[in-house]
């Protein structure tokens, strides 16, 4: 297992006697500073890196451009108005949040709800994720100067935005996942415009494959950059992707089957070379695992019922003494809410447990190190990380 | 590196020879039909209950006061301002609207330089898309609040028809708290209140199982809870915003419910009644009754010495002599004026002011003098035979059956009337005939139609449940008498009992008529008062209404400044109306004996 402790105690990293490794006063080194407008990052984040030529030598990563304390402002919130504010903390997929909230909630006011809910949850959770997947896709080939691919992709994805704004009225935000169940099944003639809208992103994943997989250019650049040690795994608690194009199974969907993952048919998908080609890869047959897994979910998910479980007035809400943990495979990871209840009106404490977190900082730290300067933002959107849900 | 890969990329190309592709028009662009957009809300429906206010948490909405919406008894004449810079849209305040007036539209795009037009009121600050018909809409399948009420344990009809065994059982602490979930905490019922009781607060206090906080809350405004809990008219559930999308909160059942959790006991404790500075100041209360006890208990609060004349036996007025005890059972009643009574106040009974003390004298001994004497004469139809010794006025008949006196009970019996006195007697005669003749032959008419019936619709229900005959919609002619003997009452039907002005003025079919066989007639039509013991001399002095009724303003101060008048003979219709006057009357009283002089 490699040492990890090395490159986490100081910055510069030091010598046994206090000296620093990196000489800065030897005038070999330059010290810079990337970000917060960063290119590797759907948000805001800072890299300081130590360069000598055009070659990282140490880098420190600096987050808190985008703290707004979600965690906190949450403990000053009914429960039932945590619900359109969780949903921020990972702006391009927000449903995975509205659904762990919603389920820790369920789970410790001991709320069932029904199953056509449970069927809308799963179909939205795998619609962001295809629609988080290809905002990464655009974004990836866009940061090895790939631009085009980012217009195809950007341009699917608002397809996607426009069948979540049929499901919920929301584009970005869908806040459609309340505690309790949804606000809604889908409308009429829904499943048409979802095929066709799938049929679209299929076609562009075509050309994506032609101008994307099979370029030179990208090939130059990804292939052997940026190799996560399937040793690091449990090291560094990488999850998601990034873990599985190193080789190892990990897929919540899977290990710990939640919603009606259980009832589809779908296979873990790994590789091994895992470097910022493969996963790229593995993330384009995420993209076609999940037009699948949506086209399944539509075939079996009930078109009528109740969707919301009988609720308390939700304005005098009180959830009885507890504490879960509940945890989803987000695009980029295990993504989990640790809920803690007092018996009050408010959650006692939430911990957001999101993949961005050791991703992007510890694990980039290691990774940036002997890293081209001009492939830094390839590398850290090979990790694929947004940065609110690190400082939520 | 293959070949392939250098080549391949340029397959983009391919699309300089497409047609481009404008997706979407963005300012002709139509949002989906559930589209979260600007708000609209329907100011006729809205009532401005503010329970938007209380769910959103970004503090977007204020309510705030609009030109042209009266503040009523539903409608707290506030509407949702809603401030854009702050909005998430959520609609977590469309899916809690309490009456559906607040939607959404399916606007997708405003612009405007002016960031202060961000800021609307919708639906008073008219805007394009009012008039949307798409947009988001509460669906109709789930509510966040409970729209039905718990249901009220009660005696099933053949449990209860013969004996006066109290019909409401109560409820037990999880329906209370399941009930007391409900509310809002809108407040409108508040202003409705005669006595503006803190309603919210101490159904709050149900909510969180603290009996001594709400009883507190209570005796703040009411010093009659158990028997406000069980006999109020309840205005409040009336305009509770709870009634838009289900029923109303059972206020009054967890009033009763706070007041039955308490014991007598604890009273003083909780209340914090003990060493409260007495003043050397006497106040005299003329009668017993609600408004009577309400003053003597806020001027024993205020260090006053109160003596109370009262003319019957017992005290609680026409709660006790007039309620009947399945509704309001002695033991409840007693509770609370015995409460009211540990406080000092002096209660002198078969007293009656005018006959056994005159007013002079308690002017004379006392600082100032409250009056609250009710409305104790039966009034008649005056239609031929009411003068038969077999028409009775119903409110004797109740207060001898209060006595424990034999009444009178004939086979068959016809209640003229349809108001609750009416329901009272109808029902206390149902019960005797039962216990009589094992049977109830009773009919009961009245001038309105069901639907304007000023009894509570429950008492209409449960007296037919009671096999009490209900003919609403006739009006009396007369008392057929043969041989002395009653046989029954001639009606004809009633068309209409208001005119335009809303006065009271009867109008008839004389075509259509009908008999209602009987040996017996009640007539429960309405009481008037009897304030003879004001006498002649203070009389002259008294400014009265054009109704001629005793004059008094906002503290029931009466044009005598020692004399406050309150209750039933001021114009209040319940108990409640009285408390509320007995409350002002009291504080009234303690504005003018400190007065500067």
């Amino acid at each position: 297992m490699a040492d990890a402790s090395k490159y986490r105690d100081f910055f510069p990293p030091k010598n046994p006697d206090g000296t620093n490794i990196i000489d800065l006063e030897s005038h070999k080194f330059v010290k810079i500073w990337q970000g917060p407008q960063h290119p590797g990052i759907t948000g805001n984040m800072s890299l300081e890196l130590i360069i000598q030529g055009d070659e990282v030598m140490e880098c420190k990563t600096h987050v808190g451009y985008l703290h707004r304390g979600f965690e906190k402002l949450m403990e000053r919130r009914k429960f039932i108005q945590c619900f359109p504010l969780v949903c921020r903390i990972a702006v391009p997929e927000p449903d995975f949040n509205e659904y762990c909230f919603a389920a820790t909630v369920e789970e410790l006011a001991g709320i069932q709800i029904p199953e056509a809910a449970v069927w809308m949850r799963t179909l939205i959770l795998e619609m962001s994720r295809l629609t988080s997947f290809l905002m990464h896709l655009g974004g990836q080939s866009g940061a090895f100067g790939l631009g085009v691919v980012a217009q195809w992709t950007n341009y699917v994805r608002d397809l996607m935005l426009d069948r979540f704004e049929e499901i919920s009225g929301g584009r970005i935000y869908r806040m459609h996942m309340p505690p309790g169940g949804v606000r809604g099944l889908t409308p009429d003639g829904f499943d048409a415009r979802m095929e066709e809208t799938l049929r679209t992103i299929e076609d562009v994943m075509k050309d994506v494959d032609t101008t994307l997989f099979n370029n030179a250019v990208f090939k130059r650049r990804s292939v052997g950059l940026g190799y996560i040690d399937p040793a690091w795994v449990d090291l560094y608690g990488i999850t998601g992707p990034n873990a599985r194009a190193a080789g190892v199974p990990k897929d919540v969907r899977k290990d710990y089957p939640y919603l009606k993952y259980p009832e589809l048919d779908f296979d873990v998908i790994t590789a091994t070379d895992s470097d910022i080609y493969t996963r790229t890869d593995l993330r384009r047959r995420e993209i076609l695992l999940s037009i699948d897994l949506i086209r399944q979910i539509l075939v079996k998910m009930p078109k009528t019922g109740e969707y919301m479980a009988k609720m308390p007035n939700v304005l005098h809400w009180q959830i009885p003494k507890g504490e879960t943990y509940i945890r989803s495979e987000c695009t980029r990871g295990e993504y989990g809410f640790y809920t803690v209840t007092d018996g009050s009106g408010y959650p006692r404490r939430v911990n957001v447990r999101g993949p961005s977190y050791t991703h992007a900082v510890a694990l980039m730290e290691r990774m940036a190190i002997d890293c081209n300067i001009a492939d830094t933002a390839g590398l850290m959107l090979s990790l694929h990380t947004y940065p609110p849900e690190i400082e939520r | 590196m293959r070949l392939k890969d250098v080549l391949s990329p340029f397959l983009a190309w391919k699309n300089l020879f497409r047609e481009p592709v404008p997706i979407k028009d963005p300012v002709n662009r139509q949002a989906a039909p559930r589209y979260r957009g600007f708000h609209v809300n329907d100011m006729d429906v809205c009532i401005g209950c503010g329970t938007c206010e209380s769910i959103c948490q970004n503090a977007a909405i204020d309510m705030v006061p609009v030109e042209g919406i009266e503040t009523t008894r539903e409608d707290s004449g506030l509407r949702p301002r809603i401030d854009y810079g702050r909005c998430c849209w959520c609609a977590l305040c469309v899916d809690i609207c309490t009456t559906g007036s607040l939607t959404m539209s399916n606007e997708y795009q405003w612009i405007d330089t002016d960031p202060e037009v961000f800021r609307f009121i919708p639906g008073a600050d008219g805007k394009p898309w009012d008039k949307r018909e798409l947009g988001y809409r509460k669906p109709d399948n789930y509510e966040l609040y409970n729209t039905e009420r718990t249901p009220m344990p009660e005696l099933a009809p053949e449990d209860r028809d013969k004996s006066f065994i109290e019909i409401v059982r109560g409820y037990s602490k999880e329906q209370a708290i399941r009930e007391a979930d409900r509310c809002v905490e809108c407040g409108i019922c508040i202003a409705t209140c005669p006595a503006h009781m803190g309603i919210p607060q101490y159904i709050a206090a149900v909510r969180k199982n603290d009996m001594e906080e709400a009883l507190r809350v209570l005796y703040e405004t009411n010093p009659l809870p158990e028997v406000c809990g069980r006999v109020c008219t309840h205005k409040c559930e009336t305009v509770c915003s709870m009634q838009y999308k289900g029923d109303p909160l059972s206020i009054r059942w967890l009033k009763r419910y706070i007041a039955d959790q308490v014991p007598l006991e604890k009273y003083k404790e909780i209340l914090a009644a003990d060493g409260f500075e007495q003043k050397d100041k006497k106040v005299a209360v003329i009668g017993a009754g609600p408004g009577g006890l309400s003053a003597a208990y806020y001027l024993a609060n205020l260090g006053y010495r109160v003596n109370v004349y009262e003319a019957l036996p017992e005290p609680g007025g026409m709660t006790r002599y007039g309620i009947p005890e399945y509704r309001l059972p002695y033991d409840p009643l007693d509770k609370d004026i015995e409460y009211i009574r540990s406080l000092g106040v002096k209660m002198h009974f078969n007293t009656r002011v005018g006959k056994d003390i005159t007013l002079e004298k308690l002017h004379a001994d006392h600082d100032a003098v409250f009056a609250a004497t009710g409305l104790h004469l039966g009034r008649s139809t005056r239609v031929d035979g009411t003068d038969h010794p077999r028409v009775f006025q119903a409110i004797d008949l109740l207060r001898k059956v209060t006595e424990g006196k034999e009444i009178e009970v004939a086979e068959k019996i016809v209640v003229i009337g349809g108001g609750n006195v009416a329901m009272d007697i109808a029902r206390t005669l149902a019960r005797l005939q039962n216990r009589k003749y094992g049977k109830v032959g009773i009919t009961l008419t009245s001038l309105e139609t069901e639907d304007i019936m000023p009894a509570d619709r429950e008492e209409i229900v449960e007296s037919r449940e009671e096999a009490i005959r209900i003919e609403p919609g006739w009006g009396p002619q007369s008392i057929e008498i043969v041989n002395d003997k009653i046989r029954g009452l001639k009606v004809l039907r009633c068309l209409s009992v208001f005119d335009e002005n809303g006065r009271f003025s009867p109008r008839f079919d004389k075509d259509e008529t009908n008999f209602f066989e009987a040996d017996m007639v009640v007539e429960a039509i309405g009481q008037g008062m009897d304030i003879t013991y004001i006498g002649e001399a203070f009389g002259k002095e008294l400014a009265l209404t054009e109704q001629r009724k005793i004059k008094v303003d906002a503290f029931c101060q009466s044009s005598l400044p020692w004399l406050f008048v309150g209750g039933d003979i001021t114009g209040g219709t319940d108990a409640i109306t009285a408390i509320a006057d007995g409350h002002r009357a009291a504080k009234g009283i303690d504005k003018y004996l400190n007065r500067e002089t």
